[in-house]
């Protein structure tokens, strides 16, 4: 193969690594949102606290890969459901602000807390024996496909769950409408209790690939990844299951795209660009519909 | 002479038609009545009037102004007031500031002079305020100016409506079911207070209302709207016993 | 007893007087502090922090409390400031020969960032609620980003070395002069815009108010003070750069706005002095001064093992300190509430002599 194409499927295949991480994290601020209209701004610190988890199950408890990962997730989705009552559940009728408010205090706090137990970054000792083969020219690590068909399985059981089964139709229910629901008899709080697990799940499943791939943590690594997600989300139409995954892989694209074009300092620039234009030109991104304001 | 005049207005919600071929002639000084089935358009019409929707075809000018285009506040500069059919108070403020807040197009000053407190901005607050006294005490709110508007009972909330309404100094007043929630003797009451503001603010009268007791009672005029269509138009009585109407809308027999 | 005093304290707020008076003592305080070191040099410069944040604080409240907007770009438009202050006194005004030129840079930094907060007011004619934080949220990371990106500037090292040239007169000179805008901008047709626009944006409309003039307004008064208290901000800390400003620092001016509480100006300086002295408070080394009086025996244990993690331990407080307010204080100590001297004559008179009517009997 010609040393172009090697060198866009090398890029394509970063694209997928990382529009994979941010897919996990985005299905989390989508549900919450779909269900509860309200931005989960602390969502991008379970995803560090996720990555933390698999740096304590690594080298406290000495576990391989697939407990990690399991440990990971039940931790994580433990962490949103406290999260959700403890913080949000008291003021699901306040103003949306005081809840706004909340979530970034929470994600704060959340950053602050690791910093105080674990002031110096972490390193992640390598669970996974990393081979590297040669397709053609194109380096595909072991490490870059497990991320990647482990992400893409999580979704597809994430796609059936959300609208195959009972919690699922439930979930949907909800987040079309909240006054007439709970007459219906399906349990609200356990529901929101559910989708809070399972996106914080997904966040910790997140913070293990990511902590994986990039093995140095720190407290303040899901403040920017976490917003990178939320772009996604919000680029696949907030509140749409299917949106955030497209949404993350094109934020992954571009990303890699503009780190290949310009210096990597304009990736944030250029992703928060992108933000701000769509949210001025199509708020309700690639999948989502717009909402006509009844007066 | 006519005052507000809408020729083939048509609106659409997405690919749905909510208004499909509005026209509406109203002369100065009448008082008209929009009757119709729910989901006939009726409040779609008062949007479409006072710029909360933009019309997707046809036009609406207010004494010769054209007023598709316009946003909301420019169409209620030209003294175009309007109320709600679910009450829409500024909840949280005091019940003077409700009132004080629809003088903003009438007083005159610049945002420096407001930050400078210089110029005209002590007397046209003075105005404001004066103005605003006397619209509560024609409304017998005077002596709650200091409360939350949110505290108000329910009768007392739309009467501060009418008169939020009446602050932007109204020639034209569009009331959206103002007898919702009344029962009959307070719908006398509002009838016979109905006609007692048209007189003393020299007013024309568009209303929207379920109420045929208040509609066929005061109006001089009906109109019937299904789908923003006329269906029928004239005097209470013509209406009353219009076939079409008792047909399409009001069901079987005469009404009253 | 009490009712009587407070007669008397209401009686003297009607003094035309007061403020004059209260204005020359102040100003006179605040030449006198430094000049004769009637405070020690810590305390002269935490009053300057307090200031800085009344400032902040007040200027925030426009737009988050009185409009009920969610803006977190305040830390953006106080970047803006004070890197157009900074390099202006660095590099263009010939302040070593002529130090009277600083008031130039502070109001430049000022209107520089008013200029920005213009074009954030834009986006929020369309834009409400959680999607206008996201934007000025967005605004604040590409104001980082692109200084992260000039290296004239710095780039991510910021500029060190800046003069020294906030004084204690100066920031009681902007405390004054951004209390009395706010609040006049309030009590105007304006600022009864903005509340109508938090109450219900669509009626304020209807009720003939222009909102997009009036969130202009907004924007760019709190803006400019944003920018404002970003000049004298660089100019005290002698140091700036991007992650100054960051996401953080617009947190810290959230917590003193709602637990000052929304909508008030009284409020806000509450807030901001509040928070802004319980940080200071938890410094480890003003905790380790303040206790030192214990005997070794007990001051030494606490100390290896509490007092000097605080300077760790009070940035998990001040989050949970957030997070805490809104769940059992949504409104903040003095939420939609005013300190009676802030609320001009005109307006306590309308409200008020009707009120009393009430007590007489309603119809």
């Amino acid at each position: 193969m010609s040393d172009g194409i090697v060198y866009w499927l090398q890029q394509i295949l970063n694209a997928l690594q990382l529009g994979s991480i941010y897919a996990l994290i985005a299905l989390g601020y989508t549900m919450v949102y779909g269900i509860l209209t309200m931005i989960n701004f602390a969502h991008g610190d379970v995803f560090m606290i996720g990555a933390f988890f698999c740096f304590l199950a690594a080298t406290a408890l000495g576990l391989s890969f697939a407990p990690t990962l399991l440990l990971t997730m039940l931790g994580a989705a433990l962490l949103g459901v406290v999260i959700e009552r403890l913080a949000y559940k008291p003021l699901r009728n306040a103003p949306r602000v005081s809840a706004i408010i909340t979530a970034l205090g929470v994600g704060l706090f959340l950053e602050n807390f690791t910093l105080a137990l674990a002031p110096y970054p972490k390193h992640i000792p390598p669970l996974l024996e990393n081979v590297t083969w040669n397709l053609g020219g194109v380096s595909v690590s072991s490490l870059q496909v497990i991320i990647i068909f482990l992400s893409l399985g999580l979704m597809i059981v994430l796609d059936y769950v959300v609208h195959r089964t009972p919690v699922g139709m439930a979930m949907r229910a909800i987040s079309w409408d909240k006054t007439f629901v709970p007459l219906m008899g399906i349990p609200v709080n356990l529901i929101i209790s559910i989708t809070f697990a399972i996106g914080a799940g997904l966040a910790g499943a997140a913070g293990t690939m990511y902590a994986l791939a990039y093995p140095v943590i720190d407290p303040y690594m899901g403040i920017m990844v976490g917003w990178k997600a939320f772009i996604s989300a919000v680029v696949g139409g907030i509140g749409n299951i299917r949106g955030a995954m497209i949404g993350a892989f094109i934020l992954g694209g571009v990303e890699i795209m503009v780190a290949a074009f310009f210096p990597s300092t304009y990736r944030d620039f250029v992703a928060f660009t992108l933000l701000l234009l769509l949210i001025v030109i199509r708020p309700y991104g690639i999948l989502g519909q717009p909402r006509i304001q009844k007066v | 002479m006519t005052l507000l005049e809408a020729t083939k207005v048509r609106h659409f919600f997405g690919g749905l038609c909510a208004v499909g071929d509005f026209n509406l002639d109203l002369h100065a000084g009448e008082l008209m009545g929009i009757i119709g089935p729910n989901g006939a358009g009726k409040t779609t019409v008062f949007n479409l009037i006072t710029g909360v929707y933009q019309a997707s075809e046809g036009s609406i000018r207010f004494k010769g102004t054209e007023l598709v285009g316009k946003t909301p506040h420019q169409i209620t500069a030209l003294r175009i007031g309007r109320t709600f059919q679910n009450i829409r108070l500024f909840r949280d403020l005091s019940v003077l500031d409700n009132v004080r807040i629809a003088h903003y197009a009438q007083s005159n000053y610049s945002p420096l002079e407001a930050l400078l407190q210089i110029g005209r901005y002590r007397r046209e607050e003075e105005r404001i305020i004066e103005n605003s006294q006397r619209l509560l005490s024609i409304f017998k709110l005077e002596t709650l100016a200091g409360e939350t508007a949110k505290n108000l009972p329910y009768g007392m909330q739309r009467r501060l409506e009418i008169a939020r309404a009446l602050a932007i100094g109204p020639e034209l007043l569009l009331l959206d079911e103002p007898a919702a929630g009344m029962n009959p003797n307070e719908i006398d009451q509002l009838m016979e207070f109905i006609q007692w503001i048209r007189q003393e603010f020299k007013l024309t009268l568009l209303l929207i209302e379920h109420q045929m007791k208040l509609v066929m009672g005061i109006c001089e005029r009906i109109k019937v709207l299904d789908f923003g269509e006329t269906l029928a138009e004239g005097p209470p009585e013509a209406i009353q016993n219009d076939p079409k109407v008792l047909e399409a809308y009001l069901g079987e027999g005469p009404i009253g | 007893m009490s009712a009587m005093l407070r007669n008397h304290w209401d009686g003297l707020l009607e003094q035309r007087w007061l403020l004059p008076v209260l204005l020359a003592i102040g100003f006179v305080l605040a030449f006198a502090i430094p000049e004769y070191n009637l405070l020690n040099k810590y305390v002269q410069l935490v009053l300057m922090y307090v200031g800085i944040n009344i400032i902040l604080a007040v200027s925030l409240n426009l737009v988050n409390g009185y409009m009920g907007e969610f803006s977190l770009a305040h830390a953006g438009f106080m970047a803006v400031g004070a890197y157009t202050a900074a390099l202006l006194t660095m590099k263009v005004l010939p302040i070593a020969a002529y130090p009277g030129l600083f008031p130039l840079a502070v109001l430049a930094g000022g209107l520089a960032a008013a200029f920005m907060g213009l074009i954030v007011a834009v986006p929020s004619f369309k834009v409400r609620g959680d999607y206008l934080a996201i934007i000025t949220l967005a605004f604040l990371m590409i104001v980082k980003s692109v200084i992260e990106n000039i290296d004239y500037i710095g780039g991510p090292r910021g500029i060190p070395g800046i003069k020294r040239l906030t004084t204690l007169p100066w920031v009681f000179f902007w405390v004054v002069v951004s209390v009395w805008a706010v609040r006049n901008f309030v009590y105007s047709k304006y600022g009864r815009g903005v509340l109508s626009i938090r109450e219900d944006e669509i009626a304020s409309d209807l009720m003939s108010v222009n909102t997009r003039r009036v969130k202009f307004l907004a924007f760019m008064t709190s803006s400019f003070f944003a920018g404002i208290a970003g000049a004298l901000f660089a100019h005290l800390l002698q140091f700036i750069s991007p992650r100054v400003f960051d996401i953080i620092k617009t947190t810290d001016i959230l917590i003193m706005v709602y637990l000052g509480g929304i909508a008030s100006i009284g409020g806000s300086i509450l807030g901001a002095t509040l928070y802004t002295g319980l940080m200071e408070i938890l410094r480890p080394s003003t905790v380790a001064g303040l206790l030192s009086w214990l005997p070794e025996m007990i001051f030494d244990p606490l100390n290896e093992y509490f007092i000097r993690h605080l300077g760790v331990w009070r940035m998990v407080i001040m989050p949970l300190l957030l997070v805490l307010v809104m769940l059992y204080w949504p409104r903040g100590m003095m939420g939609l509430r005013e300190f009676r001297g802030f609320i001009p004559r005109r307006d306590r008179e309308a409200h008020h002599r009707l009120k009393t009517l009430e007590k007489q009997g309603t119809p």
